[in-house]
């Protein structure tokens, strides 16, 4: 009885023995060479594995950026500028610092603004609405109000308003991961800059009908009237498929858009103060009652040159 | 003679033909007229015609833009007031010329009187130019250009024509109508298919529950004579008049996955194209018209009828015509109640193969979904013999391999599992997004290649 235990030992613990020096040969011929830096960058990484850069997740990243050498063509949008930083020093190169995006949800058409002309009955799923008709509003470019962007976000930070029926972004908790770009079938949500403190301005539209049409189907619809457009003293706006859009790298901040937004679109938020629309319109009527009466100066003085060449003439 | 029947699947729903005694009436004229530029398989039409430019009814305004493409035709006599985008049935924006109808006047060349030529023409080429030039469509649903599904690519033989009269959609009744009132006409259409095809036979297909339908086809084909042609009967059950189930029914052959009907040495096409075919070979009409039902559950019978409607004629024309939506009415559908389309925009124009307006009541809106509780009712009721429930769960989880490997390209959208599922899941919602998926993967690998 007790020699069986014995044996049973012995023969186990030689067993062991001699497997594990076979495991470890067979571990030395055959063992793959990687560099440390993936581990540590992948440690530094948010490790969300969301995808928003663009690779499978946060070790393919550090695996790409080891092999490059470089982050010229990589961003980590969830863990910002400063994870790339602490990347960059692993790697030892410089990085350019990406401005912070934040998902902007495009369409301002509200349950009250953008009246229902039919129910939908069918899966409650933006995907499978936008294929089978143009949509329970008369706007066929607006918000479904489904909710796939707010399936599509891991981060928690969309959720829809049952007062206007839209999603809202909560921009604390949205770290540009794009996915919600992607799971809008209509395109409304797009990656901007998150503007300084916050601020920004853009078009909350994408309505690309013609005017009386965007504006009979939604009361907020953009109709690319191009006031905005005119307005704009910096060349940020432009017009183009009867929508406009405000590059924001151009956007000085100004709201003088906003002001003039004859139907409301164009939205400006986490401003300090409330938009001041008097002021504003009565600011530009002054700049341009100033610049009338400056050509009208500037022709005064080049009438007299011109009559004088003529007489030469 | 046994009644003919497809062999796996299939439902069988109230046939509710409610408006089967409504001889087909001729609409008067609207104001104007929009003809899409999109209502056939293929490629969009491309407008020949420019604003301001006088039309006559039968004049060709717009060409095919591809090879699966169609001609069509001004249903107007008038004058051209706008060409440009339009909202459809569903809402989304399509090409559309404007007509202002002015008189009705046809163009030259155009047999407008209704004595039966039954004469068939020996040149098949001819038979077959007429039919493309006319902008003959497939009427049966799909509106497959009717010259290309007649013209078997080379090293195919059809071997039988089959006439689709079985109208399995409950509710429809348009082609029944036709059945009874132009039945030489059709039957003149079928002959004129065969010889194209090269004489095959032809069988025309009828359900049990149109008898009057199959003693006027039988006595027609008894008068006329023509060769091969015989009429079978057969069983009501949806979705009888499905492509691949009628071949079934007909011929006891099956069509592959991804197959066609010519693999089998079918060619299936409705009688509605039959009578298409006849007037445009025989008479030189081009397809302009077409017959309507004014239906549904809430509609009261003295107000249902069959309409012989011109193309372009807006819905809510015919609607208004036939008294304005019935109250109650909780969905407008066009097409039949199984497989037709939710109307979103009731301004929309009629096209080559607009089939009803059904208006339904409470009844027919969606139950609230419960969970699947694994009967396999959807399975049984698959004539395609898949497994929707495994399909729906496939597509939730974005499994686009194992989709194509349960054949969720196979699906007929015939709808039959969604109206089998005691849970009521929108299983056909999900399959029809699975399909589109695994559809464009297919394609892709095809470009490839």
């Amino acid at each position: 009885m007790t020699s069986t235990i014995i044996w049973t030992v012995v023969i186990l613990t030689a067993l062991g023995l001699i497997l594990s020096l076979a495991l470890y040969f067979i571990a030395r011929k055959f063992r793959v060479e990687e560099d440390p830096r993936i581990d540590e960058i992948e440690k530094t990484l948010p490790g969300a594995n969301c995808g928003g850069c663009g690779f499978a997740g946060c070790r393919a990243f550090a695996d790409a950026a080891v092999k490059a050498g470089n982050l010229e063509s990589q961003n980590c949008p969830v863990g910002g500028a400063e994870v790339m930083k602490k990347v960059a020093a692993i790697l030892g190169c410089e990085v350019a610092e990406a401005a912070p995006l934040v998902a902007v949800v495009r369409c301002n058409g509200t349950c009250e603004a953008r009246p229902r002309i039919n129910e939908y009955a069918g899966v409650k799923s933006c995907k499978v609405k936008s294929a089978l008709y143009g949509g329970d509003t008369g706007c066929l470019f607006g918000c479904l109000g489904c909710g796939d962007c707010v399936a599509a976000c891991q981060f928690g930070a969309l959720s829809m308003d049952p007062a206007t029926g839209l999603p809202v972004v909560d921009e604390s908790k949205c770290t540009a991961c794009g996915k919600c770009v992607a799971a809008c079938p209509k395109r409304i949500i797009e990656l901007r800059n998150k503007g300084p403190r916050g601020m920004r301005v853009f078009v909350s539209c994408v309505n690309k009908d013609k005017g009386p049409v965007a504006r009979k189907a939604c009361a907020n619809a953009c109709i690319g009237c191009g006031i905005c457009e005119k307005t704009c003293t910096h060349g940020a706006i432009t017009i183009a498929d009867n929508v406009a859009y405000i590059d924001p790298a151009k956007c000085k901040l100004c709201r003088e858009c906003e002001a003039m937004c004859p139907t409301g679109a164009i939205h400006g938020v986490n401003f300090p103060k409330e938009l001041d629309k008097e002021g504003i319109k009565k600011r530009i009527a002054d700049r341009k009652a100033k610049a009338a009466e400056a050509a009208k100066a500037a022709a005064a003085a080049v009438q007299p040159e011109v009559k004088k060449e003529e007489n030469n003439g | 003679m046994a009644k003919l029947t497809f062999s796996i699947g299939g439902i069988h729903p109230a046939d509710n033909k409610l408006s089967r005694g409504c001889k087909i009436e001729t609409l008067p004229l609207p104001p104007k007229v929009y003809v899409s530029m999109f209502q056939h398989l293929g490629a969009m039409a491309k407008p020949v015609v420019q604003v301001g430019d006088t039309v006559k009814a039968g004049q060709m305004i717009a060409e095919p833009g591809g090879f699966i493409s169609a001609y069509i035709h001004s249903p107007v006599s008038g004058k051209v007031t706008a060409i440009g985008p339009r909202k459809d049935l569903a809402g989304f924006n399509q090409m559309h010329i404007e007509i202002e109808v002015q008189g009705d006047e046809w163009a030259e060349g155009i047999d407008l009187s209704p004595e039966l030529v039954t004469e068939i023409p020996e040149d098949r080429d001819f038979i077959l130019d007429r039919i493309k030039m006319n902008g003959v469509v497939g009427l049966g649903g799909a509106t497959f250009p009717t010259h290309v599904k007649l013209n078997p690519p080379p090293g195919k033989k059809a071997e039988c024509l089959i006439l689709n009269g079985a109208e399995c959609e409950p509710y429809l009744t348009s082609d029944f109508r036709i059945l009874l009132e132009r039945t030489d006409e059709i039957v003149v259409g079928a002959a004129l298919m065969q010889k194209v095809l090269g004489g095959c036979p032809c069988v025309i297909g009828i359900e049990e529950n149109k008898p009057e339908a199959i003693a006027a086809a039988r006595a027609s084909v008894k008068k006329l004579a023509y060769p091969g042609i015989r009429v079978e009967v057969l069983k009501k059950r949806y979705p009888q008049g499905g492509e691949k189930q009628l071949i079934d029914a007909v011929m006891h052959r099956q069509v592959g996955s991804g197959g066609l009907p010519i693999d089998v040495g079918a060619v299936v096409q409705n009688v509605a194209t039959s009578l298409a075919v006849y007037e445009a070979v025989q008479k030189n009409k081009p397809l302009v018209t077409n017959v309507l039902t004014i239906t549904g559950d809430c509609l009261p019978v003295e107000r249902q009828h069959n309409y012989l409607f011109r193309i372009g004629m807006p819905l809510s024309y015919i609607a208004e015509y036939a008294g304005g939506v019935p109250e109650g009415a909780k969905k407008l559908i066009s097409g039949g109640p199984m497989m037709g389309k939710a109307i979103a925009n009731l301004d929309a124009a009629t096209v080559k193969g607009s089939s009803s307006i059904l208006y339904l009541g409470e009844s027919t809106v969606r139950k609230q979904e419960s969970p699947c509780i694994r009967c396999g009712r959807c399975a049984d009721a698959c004539p395609m013999g898949l497994e929707p429930f495994l399909l729906k769960s496939l597509y939730a989880a974005s499994d686009v391999a194992a989709l194509e490997a349960n054949a969720a390209q196979d699906c007929i959208e015939c709808g039959c599992c969604q109206y089998s599922c005691p849970a009521s899941i929108a299983l056909l919602d999900n399959i029809r997004m699975a399909k589109g998926q695994v559809m464009g993967v297919i394609r892709a690998r095809n470009a490839k290649k």
